[in-house]
């Protein structure tokens, strides 16, 4: 359940760049193959904002699809683990160009 | 009591409790609501003390070792294994992380190596801050090898880097030959699996074969040893990779 320190993380982050304003809203990326669970976060995020300038501030999570190059044949490709091989050459030796992403995109304050 | 680390007091300045602000974003001061562009990395903290913990062990030339698993896969018997037979040439420190208890600790002091354990109350994970702190209470000087074993748990240390060398992953032939793609993460950010208790693969169904190939499949350059860290089976090969890359001092 490492979604709750993410979501203390992700307060910080918010309460250090709002200005000490109250949060209106805050835009996540979190990439497919980033390991977290978008809904774990939104359980999480109640808690970790009660007494802060984030209480009350809504949470929208904009998912990344992970998309990976292949090392062997360089042929892009949408993928949905890890263990995808490319459908071009079957090789395993995928690097993911996107789909890794946990980043706090944007702020709304009053 | 500090809840990110657990170290024991609030009355001295922490890296995480400081809310510094940079000047690479904006602040609004006028009445109305409107948007900051934040693009920060949500780890880029425990990213950023990992940094300091990694250059801290090369400017004392220590090699650091992450060691993770699920729980029971047998780290600690590998690491008291491991340890009786290079702590005589090699200085040794271990840190051991559970949620509860200092029992791994207990057992690796009885190797006669310096062990501090983490307890991370709730916590399902080590972070470089926590182990930042821990190591303050080797010689650091006087190391040569740093092993950190994680809280057992296959999931969430995949995320937190801890300034280590390499992460090392633990899988016991009990648990099911094809855990690399049911904990696909924690695969793919390991640099070696051990793949441990290979004295009861007898009396398992284990195939070691497919487990590797799966494996690979994750981690197409993944190191792997099969070994027993209870009957001293293949060790030597783990041995020879650790002795291969661990800088002595005089």
């Amino acid at each position: 359940m490492h979604e709750m320190s993410i979501t203390e993380s992700i307060v910080e982050i918010c309460e250090e760049n709002s200005g000490g304003r109250r949060v209106i809203s805050v835009t996540l990326e979190v990439g497919a193959l980033s390991g977290v669970v978008p809904e774990a976060v939104e359980f999480c995020f109640d808690a970790c904002t009660r007494d802060t300038l984030m209480e009350g501030a809504k949470l929208h999570i904009e998912r990344v699809p992970a998309v990976a190059c292949c090392l062997d044949c360089r042929g892009r490709s949408g993928v949905s683990t890890f263990y995808d091989s490319c459908p071009a050459c079957g090789g395993y030796r995928m690097e993911l160009l996107s789909g890794n992403e946990l980043r706090v995109k944007e702020l709304e304050v009053e | 009591m500090c809840t990110t680390c657990g170290c024991g007091t609030d009355d001295h300045d922490h890296d995480h409790h400081r809310h510094d602000h940079g000047d690479d974003h904006h602040h609004d001061h006028e009445p109305g609501a409107r948007k900051i562009t934040v693009e920060t990395d949500i780890l880029a903290k425990n990213n950023r003390l990992a940094a300091g913990n990694r250059a801290l062990f090369g400017n004392k030339g220590i090699f650091a070792l992450n060691l993770v698993s699920s729980p029971g896969s047998g780290k600690t018997t590998i690491l008291e294994r491991t340890l009786r037979e290079l702590s005589g040439d090699y200085r040794c420190a271990v840190v051991e992380g559970d949620q509860q208890t200092d029992n791994d600790a207990v057992r690796i002091a009885a190797t006669g190596v310096p062990a501090i354990q983490i307890n991370t109350g709730s916590g399902c994970h080590l972070d470089a801050h926590m182990v930042s702190h821990a190591v303050e209470q080797f010689e650091l000087d006087k190391l040569d090898l740093l092993f950190i074993e994680n809280v057992g748990n296959l999931v969430c240390p995949a995320a937190f880097d801890l300034g280590e060398n390499h992460k090392v992953v633990v899988l016991s032939v009990t648990e099911g030959e094809d855990k690399p793609l049911k904990y696909p993460q924690m695969f793919r950010v390991a640099d070696v699996m051990l793949l441990n208790k290979t004295d009861l693969l007898p009396y398992v169904e284990f195939d070691p074969e497919k487990c590797k190939d799966l494996a690979r499949r994750v981690s197409p350059d993944i190191v792997i040893f099969e070994l027993s860290g209870k009957s001293g089976a293949g060790m030597d090969a783990w041995y020879s990779w650790l002795k291969e890359r661990v800088g002595k001092k005089g």
